[in-house]
């Protein structure tokens, strides 16, 4: 029954976060039709602009929260800036091109951001500790968890839900929701799409990195980060459907827990069970658990 | 369409072979890589040819390398010419068994589910004991119909000639195969996969067997890898791996065969001397490569030279979409 319930709230941990990158993710689908192999960069660019941040606050001796709290602003700020930067400086010459030609303009801005981090914050791993105390530890049935791990939890809900409600309850939200459904049609009625994809994009960029930001406590930041981050978030939204905020959800707590179990029982088929889930779910439902076929054209 | 012409398709592949014995060593392994990655590629540019992209050729690359390594090292065959049949065996017999499944997705669903099952094949390879787990395993030197390779010049050289010889023939074959009747039907399921199959062609079949062929390639290549490193890793089946092979299909166009052996040449010269004076920053170097390729020159490396066909087999030679761009 405790084996039952640790791996039930390490999955929950790990969903929580992998749901925030996932959702990063799958908005950029949704709204530009990029796959973003990019998107485990941006992940690492909030972990290493966080550690640096934080690492800043504690040499002026302030308090941790001091920390949390400004490692998010600065993450959310270099965030929006590169997101920006990158969608009307690169991104915006590719529209119209060939889908696997944009996957690999992402992937070429995979390549330049995993040097550009070694070369601003090194090669060997670095911390950011410090906000890990910050909620104390927490006996939750017989077991003891850190409070930062489980904050994680309601954090990522919240995002969720603030997501959720943001694209289908505000009129930008529905302007972006119309885009996803039909650009040509949202041209025609006077939406600037041009400004949607660059709100997407650095939205997209932004949920990244704040993922990156709220896990950096607990994990050093090495090379090969994004690398692995971004197999997981792309296995997520394919298990959801591309483009699905509810897919995102379902397929982060899948594979969360799946990792989870995989740890405390077979710790040798971690990996391969997420990918095994993702292919059977492909096999079985190509367009992912939540998304609807649509027709094509002939 | 002429039939091409066997004989002056073999020449530039003799010439380019005993081209070798002049070259430098340094550039001779680097040029047997290229080669050999240039083979995956021509691969992906087959199965391109049906509108699908793979993004888990790494899967094949590595089963390739694996199952020749384990033959080797069981049964002490280091015949290299041996050794790369074998390793196109082992991934064309993967790809006969993905390749049907796999056939009925398309677009990114397509390279998405290549890259699920390259990326099981890694965790299973990371976790197998046997195979020697993230470590891997290593072979001795190849040999070629019974002759050992003391000197290490002539045993460069000689995994030059196998690797330039394989993808030459292989470009040859693929060649022909776009000329052929199957070829072509291979471009119409790009165009239109359903009219292809009111007339009577199977559309999956179609895929599938182009899959297949771009799987032995990648085997073969796989096999190529092994014998130039003596040593297999489950990197060979990483998405990174695969991630490669791709750049350099979307580098040469899906235009020319030739472009291929270019771009990977290409890819692998601005590695290896961004290697030697930047040596931390050569992904970067790289990423500004492909995106300069991407932007500049929208059609590959292969617009450069195969400027002419343009007008022939426009619609048929470029991916959708990419006719406004120049």
């Amino acid at each position: 029954m405790n084996l039952f319930l640790t791996i039930v709230l390490d999955g929950l941990i790990e969903a929580s976060w992998l749901f925030v990158v996932a959702l990063g993710l799958t908005l950029v689908f949704g709204v530009l039709k990029i796959l973003n192999v990019a998107h485990g960069s941006f992940y690492a660019l909030g972990a290493y602009v966080a550690a640096t941040t934080v690492t800043l606050v504690a040499a002026h001796s302030l308090p941790p929260a001091a920390g949390f709290v400004a490692m998010l602003i600065s993450v959310a700020l270099i965030a929006a800036a590169v997101g920006l930067l990158l969608e009307r400086g690169l991104l915006k010459m590719f529209y119209g091109r060939d889908e696997v030609v944009l996957l690999l303009v992402t992937y070429a801005v995979f390549l330049i951001l995993e040097d550009t981090t070694k070369l601003i914050w090194g090669v060997n791993p670095i911390y950011a500790t410090q906000p890990y105390e910050l909620f104390g530890n927490v006996e939750f049935a017989g077991l003891y968890y850190v409070g930062y791990d489980l904050m994680l939890i309601p954090a990522a809900a919240l995002i969720g839900l603030a997501v959720w409600y943001g694209l289908n309850r505000t009129v930008s939200g529905k302007i972006v929701l119309a885009v996803i459904h039909n650009e040509e049609m949202s041209v025609s009625m006077g939406v600037r799409v041009n400004r949607v994809y660059a709100a997407a994009f650095a939205f997209g960029v932004l949920l990244a990195s704040i993922a990156g930001a709220l896990t950096a406590p607990k994990i050093s930041m090495q090379p090969g980060l994004s690398s692995d981050v971004i197999i997981l978030s792309f296995a997520i939204v394919v298990i959801g459907g591309l483009g699905s905020v509810e897919g995102a959800a379902v397929g982060a707590l899948l594979v969360g827990l799946a990792r989870s179990a995989a740890v405390h029982l077979m710790p040798q088929i971690e990996l391969f069970m997420i990918y095994l889930i993702m292919a059977a779910v492909l096999v079985f439902r190509p367009e992912g658990l939540f998304k609807r076929e649509t027709a094509r054209r002939i | 369409m002429a039939r091409p012409n066997l004989f002056l398709m073999l020449l530039p592949v003799i010439a380019i072979t005993l081209l070798g014995r002049a070259l430098p060593t340094w550039t001779l392994s680097l040029a047997a890589i290229a080669a050999a990655n240039a083979l995956v590629a021509l691969g992906i540019v087959v199965l391109a040819r049906t509108g699908n992209v793979s993004f888990g050729q790494g899967l094949f690359f590595a089963a390739g390398g694996y199952g020749v390594a384990l033959i080797a090292n069981h049964f002490g065959l280091t015949d290299a010419v041996a050794q790369m049949l074998i390793g196109a065996v082992c991934g064309g017999l993967l790809g006969l068994v993905i390749g049907p499944l796999i056939a009925r997705y398309s677009g990114i669903f397509f390279g998405m589910l290549t890259l699920a099952l390259s990326m099981v094949f890694y965790g299973a390879l990371l976790k197998t004991t046997v195979l020697g787990g993230s470590d891997g395993f290593n072979v001795g030197r190849p040999t070629l119909f019974g002759i050992h390779f003391v000197d290490t010049r002539e045993a460069d050289f000689m995994l030059y000639a196998i690797a330039v010889v394989t993808t030459g023939l292989a470009a040859i074959a693929a060649k022909i195969l776009f000329q052929s009747e199957f070829g072509l039907a291979s471009l119409a399921v790009r165009e239109n996969n359903l009219r292809v199959e009111y007339l009577g062609i199977s559309a999956n079949r179609v895929i599938a067997t182009n899959f297949v062929i771009a799987a032995a390639f990648a085997g073969a290549s796989g096999a190529f890898a092994l014998m130039a490193q003596r040593h297999i890793d489950p990197q060979f089946a990483y998405w990174t791996t695969s991630g490669e092979f791709v750049f350099i299909a979307v580098l040469a166009g899906y235009q020319s065969v030739s472009a291929v052996f270019v771009a990977s040449l290409a890819l692998e010269l601005v590695r290896s001397f961004s290697n030697l004076y930047l040596p931390n920053t050569w992904q970067l170097v790289l990423g500004i490569f492909l995106l300069a390729v991407i932007l500049f020159l929208p059609r590959g490396i292969g617009s450069l030279w195969s400027r002419e066909r343009r007008k022939t087999g426009d619609s048929a030679a470029t991916p959708a979409g990419e006719g406004a761009a120049t």
